[in-house]
C-alpha cells in the first residue's frame, strides 16, 4: 500500500524536482544522506516530560511545544488543521503545536532523523514514504504501548486499544511491540457503478462462473469488463491475487507469504488464484492497460468504459472532480475461485493503512503520542471521515452517517463480511524489493503470458532471495 | 603588476572550488565509504561487510540488464545524435551552395536553427511527460491516433522489445538540438576558402562534407561523444517519469541510475546503492578516457 494516497498526478514542482534528481547526481546523494550522520553524537536531545495523572496518561509537558509533519496527499490537511490541533489545543491550550506538511516525506524527514532532531509527530505516508521497518529497527520510532494503554480520550471506560478494529494495532507492530498507528481504514475489493449495473440488470457475482458469465455479458455490452493500471497501479492487482488465494486457503496464505516460508508462493491457493485471474486477463481486460496510469484507467471507469476496477475504498474520494452525475461507487467482494474456497464469497480484505508516529529522539515524544490520542478520538475520527471520505481505525466512529453512496457500500460489506474480515499481507511494505518483483509478475500473468506457474515460480524464487538476504530486516508476523 | 595575479585568481576560484569539494568530491568519497558497508540510510553505518555489495551485484540480474540497457543507449545515442547533427549542421551553414563568393545554409536555416533548438529549452522531465502522451497505447496517445482506424494500437513503452527504443528516440530528439548548434560554431571556424577551393576543384556537397568538414570538425566531434557517452549513462528522467512501472514492463528499460535511486531511497539498501554508484563512476570514467584516447588516434590518421 506505498502510494496509495499519493496525488493522482504529478504536479509540476515535482517533476521539477524529479529533473533535477538525475541519476549521475544520485551517487553523491547517497553520500550525502550520510554525511548528516557523520556530524551528530549518538545522543538524544533533551526531551520534555511532565508528572502521569488520570487527565494525562502519557505524561506530558502541558507548556512543551509538539511539532507534528503531514503528508500532503490524497487525504489533504485539513484534518490536521482544522480537526486534530484545535481538539489537541481544546485540552492542552498552552502547549503549541508547530505544524508543517510536505508532498515528500522522506526528503524531508529522513535527514532530521539522520541529525538527531525529528520531529515529534510524522505522518510517513505517499510515494516518498520511509521504510518504517528501517526507522523501527533504527530505534528511530517510539514504542507506542503505553498510547494503546491509555484510555480514550472519548469513549469513556476504553482503552485506546479497545477502541480500535481488529488488527490495528497489529499492523503497526514490529517483534510485538506496537510503533505506529494506522489510521485509515481501507476496504478492498471490486469496484463498479451501481447506477449502469442497475441499469443492464447486471447482479454481483459471487461464484466465479458468475463472474465469467457477467464478464461476456458486459464484454457483449461493449464495455470492457476489467481493468487495471499497468504502468504504476499494479498492486492492485497483487491484491486482488492475493485476497482471492486468501479465500481459498485462509489469511494463513498470506501470513506464509509475510514470513518468506519456503513454498509459501507455490502454494496451490496461490497458484489457483493466479490461474483463475490469468484467464480474466487472457479474456476480459484490454491489452492498453498495461501503458496506461492509474488516473487514465479509473477515468475510463467514470466514463463507463469499464465494468470492474479493483481498488481500496480511497477510489471514491480519489476521483470525486471526475465522477460524473449518476455515478454511483459500490464495492463487490471478490468472488469465491472454487466450491471449496475456505472462506465465504462475503469475506472481505479490510486493512489499516497511513502510518503515523511518533519519533523516538525527538525533543517531544510523550506530545506526539498525545496527539495521537487525540487523532484516536472518537469525535476526530468522525470528523476525518467527513473530511476525506476515508475510514478510520476506530470502530464504529461514523456509524448512521451518510457521506458518500461508496463508503456506505464499504461499510455494508464489512458489516456483512463479519468475523471473515481479514487484513491481507505486510509483505509488500516490509520488503520493497518483493513488492517490486511482485508488480512485474502480475503484469506479466495478466497481460502477457498468463502462466500461473511461472507467477509462482518466479515469486517463490524472489522471496527466498530476500529471506537470504542478509542486508534485509526480518520481520516474523503471527 | 604579477604579484597581484594570483590573489586575483585565487578569489575567484575558491568558492566553486569549496563547493565542488564538499558537494561533489567529498560526497563521492562518502560513496566509496558506504559502498564497502551494509547500510540502510538511517542510523549508524556500522556493518562493514568489504565487497559483499559487489558480489551481490554480480548476481543480480537486474544490473546486468541494466547494464545492457545503459550499453544500449551508449552505442546508438552518440552515434545516431552526432550523425543527425552534422547532417543539419551541415546543411544549415554549407548545404545551400556556393554564392557571391558566400557558403550559405539552405532555404530558410535561419528559421531551422532556432526550431532545432527548441527542445533544449524544456526540461528534460516536462519532455518526459509529453512523450508518455507521444507513446500513449491507445487511441488517445498521439501516435497511435495518427494511425488508420483499422490498427490495433502500438503498445510502444507497454512493449518490451520497443520501450527501450523509445528511450532512444526521446534522448536523441532532445539532444539534437545542442550538438547542432555545436557543429555550427564550429563549421563556422572553417575558413570559407577551403570550401572555395574545394567548390573551384569541383566537388559536391558530400564530397565537402566527408572530406572537409568532418576532418576539420573532428576535436568538437570527439567532445560531443563523450558528452552524449555520459548521458547515456544517466537517462534517469526518462526512465523514471515515462516508463511502465519504472523500468518495466518487467525491467526491460532499467538503467544504472534509476537502479542506484531505487536502491537508496526506496529499497533502504543505501550501502548497496553506493557501490552501484562507484560502480557507475569508474565505468564512466573509463569511457571518456578510453573515446578520448581512441578518437585521438583516429584524429591523427585523418
Amino acid at each position: 500500500m506505498t502510494d496509495i494516497f499519493t496525488k493522482p498526478e504529478l504536479d509540476r514542482r515535482t517533476l521539477l524536482r524529479r529533473a533535477a534528481a538525475v541519476g549521475l547526481l544520485a551517487t553523491p546523494a547517497v553520500g550525502m544522506l550520510s554525511a548528516c550522520v557523520g556530524s551528530s553524537d549518538e545522543g538524544t536531545q533533551e526531551q520534555a516530560t511532565g508528572t502521569k495523572s488520570a487527565d494525562n496518561p502519557l505524561g506530558i509537558d502541558p507548556k512543551a511545544g509538539v511539532e507534528i509533519v503531514i503528508f500532503n496527499g490524497g487525504l489533504g490537511t485539513d484534518y490536521a488543521t482544522k480537526v486534530d490541533t484545535p481538539l489537541f489545543n481544546k485540552k492542552w491550550p498552552e502547549a503549541k503545536i508547530t505544524y508543517s506538511q510536505t508532498e515528500e516525506i522522506s526528503t524531508v524527514i529522513q535527514p532530521r532523523i539522520n541529525a538527531g532532531t525529528p520531529p515529534d509527530m510524522i505522518n510517513n505516508s505517499g510515494s516518498k514514504l520511509m521504510d518504517f521497518g528501517a526507522i523501527v529497527k533504527a530505534g528511530q520510532a517510539a514504542d507506542l504501548t503505553d498510547l494503546f494503554a491509555a484510555p480514550s480520550l472519548d469513549i469513556a471506560g476504553k482503552t485506546v486499544a479497545e477502541t480500535l478494529v481488529p488488527g490495528a494495532v497489529e499492523q503497526g507492530s514490529y517483534d510485538g511491540k506496537p510503533f505506529a498507528v494506522n489510521y485509515a481504514y481501507t476496504v478492498f475489493g471490486l469496484w463498479y457503478n451501481a447506477a449502469l449495473f442497475k441499469k443492464n440488470n447486471w447482479t454481483v457475482p459471487a461464484t466465479w462462473a458468475e463472474f465469467t458469465a457477467l464478464c461476456d455479458k458486459i464484454k457483449a455490452a461493449g464495455i470492457t469488463p476489467f481493468g487495471y493500471a499497468g504502468a504504476n497501479a499494479s498492486y492492485y492487482m497483487v491484491r486482488a491475487i492475493m485476497t482471492s488465494a486468501a479465500k481459498i486457503g485462509t489469511e494463513q496464505v498470506l501470513k506464509d507469504i509475510d514470513n518468506l516460508k519456503p513454498g509459501a508462493w507455490t502454494n496451490d491457493a496461490v497458484r489457483q488464484a493466479a490461474e483463475a485471474w490469468a484467464g480474466i486477463g487472457k479474456n476480459y481486460i484490454n491489452k492498453t492497460f498495461l501503458g496506461l496510469r492509474h488516473t487514465e484507467v479509473q477515468l475510463q471507469q467514470n466514463q463507463d468504459k469499464i465494468a470492474f476496477y479493483p481498488c481500496g475504498s480511497w477510489l471514491e474520494n480519489e476521483q470525486a472532480k471526475d465522477t460524473p452525475q449518476g455515478f454511483e461507487y459500490a464495492i463487490a467482494p471478490y468472488p469465491s475461485v472454487t466450491a471449496a474456497d475456505k472462506l465465504p464469497a462475503t469475506a472481505i480484505n479490510a486493512a489499516a493503512g497511513e502510518i503515523y508516529f511518533a519519533a523516538a529522539k525527538g525533543k517531544n515524544p510523550q506530545g506526539g503520542k498525545e496527539y495521537l490520542r487525540t487523532m484516536l478520538s472518537k469525535e476526530a475520527a468522525l470528523e476525518f471521515t467527513k473530511l476525506t471520505k476515508s475510514l478510520t481505525v476506530v470502530a464504529g466512529a461514523s456509524d448512521g452517517v451518510v457521506v458518500s453512496p461508496g463508503l456506505t457500500s464499504a461499510n455494508d460489506a464489512v458489516t456483512k463480511a463479519g468475523k471473515d474480515l481479514f487484513m491481507g499481507y505486510l509483505f509488500d511494505t516490509w520488503y520493497k524489493k518483493l513488492d517490486d518483483e511482485s508488480r512485474a509478475a502480475a503484469n506479466d500473468l495478466m497481460f502477457k503470458d498468463y502462466d500461473a506457474a511461472k507467477f509462482c515460480d518466479r515469486m517463490e524464487k524472489a522471496s527466498q532471495a530476500v529471506a537470504k538476504d542478509s542486508s534485509i530486516n526480518k520481520i516474523p508476523r503471527n | 603588476m604579477r604579484h597581484g595575479r594570483y590573489p586575483f585568481i585565487i578569489g575567484f576560484l575558491v568558492v566553486p572550488v569549496a563547493l565542488y569539494a564538499v558537494f561533489v568530491v567529498w560526497a563521492y568519497i562518502q560513496a566509496f565509504y558506504l559502498s564497502v558497508y551494509e547500510w540502510s540510510g538511517l542510523g549508524p553505518v556500522t556493518n562493514f561487510v568489504g565487497l559483499g555489495n559487489f558480489r551481490k551485484m554480480w548476481d543480480d540480474t537486474l544490473f546486468w540488464q541494466s547494464l545492457k540497457h545503459n550499453a544500449f543507449l551508449l552505442v546508438l545515442l552518440p552515434i545516431i545524435t552526432i550523425a543527425l547533427a552534422l547532417v543539419f549542421a551541415f546543411l544549415l551553414n554549407v548545404g545551400g551552395g556556393h554564392k557571391g563568393g558566400v557558403t550559405r545554409g539552405v532555404w530558410g536555416s535561419k528559421v531551422y536553427r532556432i526550431i532545432f533548438f527548441f527542445p533544449q529549452l524544456l526540461a528534460l522531465a516536462i519532455v518526459a511527460v509529453i512523450f508518455g502522451r507521444v507513446f500513449g497505447p491507445d487511441k488517445s496517445g498521439m501516435l497511435n491516433g495518427l494511425f488508420p482506424e483499422s490498427w490495433s494500437p502500438w503498445l510502444f513503452l507497454a512493449d518490451e522489445r520497443y520501450a527501450m527504443a523509445c528511450i532512444l528516440i526521446v534522448l536523441i530528439w532532445q539532444a539534437v538540438g545542442f550538438y547542432v548548434v555545436l557543429f555550427s560554431a564550429g563549421m563556422g571556424n572553417i575558413p570559407t576558402e577551403v570550401y572555395e577551393a574545394a567548390a573551384i576543384d569541383g566537388a559536391t556537397r558530400v564530397t565537402l562534407f566527408f572530406r572537409i568538414t568532418i576532418p576539420l570538425l573532428w576535436n568538437t566531434v570527439q567532445v560531443a561523444w563523450v558528452y552524449l557517452g555520459i548521458a547515456a549513462f544517466d537517462a534517469f528522467a526518462l526512465v523514471n517519469i515515462m516508463t511502465v512501472d519504472r523500468g518495466g514492463p518487467d525491467g526491460a528499460t532499467s538503467v544504472l541510475s534509476l537502479m542506484i535511486y531505487r536502491n537508496a531511497f526506496e529499497f533502504s539498501q543505501a550501502g548497496y546503492a553506493s557501490a552501484l554508484g562507484v560502480v557507475l563512476f569508474f565505468l564512466t570514467l573509463t569511457f571518456a578516457a578510453l573515446t578520448l584516447r581512441v578518437t585521438r588516434r583516429e584524429s591523427l590518421e585523418a
